[in-house]
């Protein structure tokens, strides 16, 4: 239970890091909060020759609203994104999002970055990036590249990301006025990884139809994924009680679950279904309430 | 000892600032904070149970917010304010609200938790004063115990909010 050996590099900006990466490649591994990294060294599931400490390159950190995006550095830590006033007056998705990670001290350490890159399927970011179609922005040595989330996220702890690039910031569109929103899931114990979890955007027109959906299913296939088709032909129907049945339909039958130690396939599939007819009615309070 | 020469020279020299005071010691980077806290620094209050976050007994105050030591490296918490449980005193050198309220409470048996629970809820308070009950349970989740079945616990928490509510109040 305890790490093995590793050459600690602690650089200062985010060109000495990526300097590193590329001189050290797969031997190296950047750190951020360390909460998923650490327990599998002490573990020794992984067993890095060097790690690169990025904590201490504050460009990394911090919340802005800038383009009309609202923009993380991947340092910002869950704790920072649960308590920003900003995001919670503006975004208040994020927030209740980060809320719903781990616990308080493993809120207060760990970092969005490392949840992207990590790409646990079970995990919050991942399941909020693909929702809200985030764009990720990754430094190289070479220069910066963009790409959407859900071309980031590929599969099982498994990431686009070459071996000396880092992941910078992240960056969400805004929900639109009036545009509900929801999110849950289904835990053993608070706190613990969700069994399945479901997260929703909901715009209706000034008529009560349906203008824009985006639901995203999370623990049900090795990546978080939206209902892209479903999304579509929601379009223009009204979202009463008989359309959310059938939308709990819908996620039943979704994605490839696993059955594992924690929970059958089976019942991952109900509890998909479950919860979408939950996050659709309190999406719809939402836009009804008019926030 | 044998082959002692090379794993010194692995040693990096650090300055740790727990409780207040600065504590030098030589370490391997790849030793964790928990046990630096607890073989180097001498401070055994704060306890490790699982070393990979779940448990929450290495929950120390790094910068005043509650961490988990068994998930940084000690080499990482150099200029940082690190708090443990020995670092827990009432003004009067006394108990603190929330260690007088554990005690009349029955908030222990063993002891093996309570340093993280204490430590966590310490700060917790500082910035909550006044929780609810959902709300001491969500933040308690994060430590488990094996003893006392959370009800004492969750009673004292909320006895010592009161106490420090009036303390502030009356102030
Ligand atoms: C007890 C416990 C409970 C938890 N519960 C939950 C939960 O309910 N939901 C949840 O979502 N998460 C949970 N987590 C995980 C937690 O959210 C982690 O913080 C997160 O998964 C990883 O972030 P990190 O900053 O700690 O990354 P690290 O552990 O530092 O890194 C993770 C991986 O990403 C790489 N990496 C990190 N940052 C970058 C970057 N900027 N660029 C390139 N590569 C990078 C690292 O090399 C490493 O491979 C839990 C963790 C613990 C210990
Ligand atoms: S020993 Fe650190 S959380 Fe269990
Ligand atoms: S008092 Fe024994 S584990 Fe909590």
């Amino acid at each position: 239970m305890k790490p093995g050996k590793f050459t600690y590099h602690a650089p200062e900006n985010l060109h000495a890091a990526n300097q590193l990466l590329a001189e050290l490649g797969d031997d190296a591994k950047i750190i951020a909060g360390g909460q998923s990294l650490i327990p599998v060294m002490n573990l020794r599931l992984a067993q890095p020759d060097h790690l690169i400490d990025i904590n201490g390159i504050s460009e990394l950190a911090g919340i802005h609203q800038e383009n009309g995006l609202f923009t993380l550095g991947c340092l910002t830590r869950h704790a920072d994104v649960e308590t920003s006033p900003l995001l919670m007056d503006k975004f208040p998705l994020l927030p209740a999002a980060a809320k719903r990670i781990g616990h308080l001290a493993i809120r207060n350490r760990g970092t969005i970055g490392g949840s992207l890159c990590n790409a646990d399927p079970a995990a919050e970011w991942p399941l909020i990036a693909i929702l809200l179609d985030a764009h990720l922005s990754i430094q190289s040595s070479g220069g910066e590249r963009h790409t959407p989330a859900k071309e980031f996220i590929q599969s099982v702890y498994t990431v686009d990301l070459g071996a000396d690039e880092i992941l910078t910031t992240v960056a969400f569109p805004p929900l639109a006025r009036g545009e509900g929103w929801a999110v849950n899931q289904i835990c053993r114990r608070t706190g613990d990884f969700a069994l399945v979890s479901v997260a929703v955007t909901l715009k209706l027109d000034r008529q009560g139809h349906i203008e824009r959906l985006r639901l995203c299913l999370g623990s049900m296939d090795v990546t978080p994924f939206r209902l892209i088709d479903v999304e579509q032909a929601a379009r223009g129907k009204i979202p009463d009680k008989a359309w959310i049945h059938e939308m709990a339909g819908i996620a039943f039958d979704a994605g490839s679950p696993e059955s594992d130690m924690h929970a059958s396939a089976q019942y991952r599939r109900e509890m998909a279904a479950h919860l979408t007819s939950e996050v659709l009615t309190e999406a719809l309070g939402r836009c009804r309430a008019g926030t | 000892m044998s082959g002692g020469n090379l794993i010194v020279m692995e040693k990096r020299p650090i300055t740790l600032h727990i409780n207040g005071c600065d504590i030098d010691v030589l370490i391997e980077p790849r030793k964790l904070l928990s046990d630096v806290i607890r073989e180097d620094a001498r401070l055994t209050g704060t306890h490790v149970g699982c070393e990979h976050g779940v448990c929450g007994a290495c929950t120390i105050l790094i910068d005043g917010r509650p961490q988990r030591s068994c998930l940084t490296f000690a080499i990482q918490a150099q200029g940082k304010t690190l708090s443990t449980i020995e670092g827990v005193v009432g003004e009067d050198g006394g108990y603190t609200a929330l260690q007088q309220a554990m005690h009349e409470e029955h908030g222990l048996q063993c002891g093996f938790c309570t340093p993280g629970i204490i430590v966590t809820f310490e700060a917790y308070l500082k910035n909550n004063p006044d929780p609810t009950e959902d709300e001491i349970r969500d933040v308690l989740s994060g430590n488990l115990c094996r003893c006392t079945g959370y009800q004492n616990i969750i009673r004292a928490i909320k006895k010592a909010a009161a106490m420090i509510r009036v303390d502030v109040g009356g102030a």
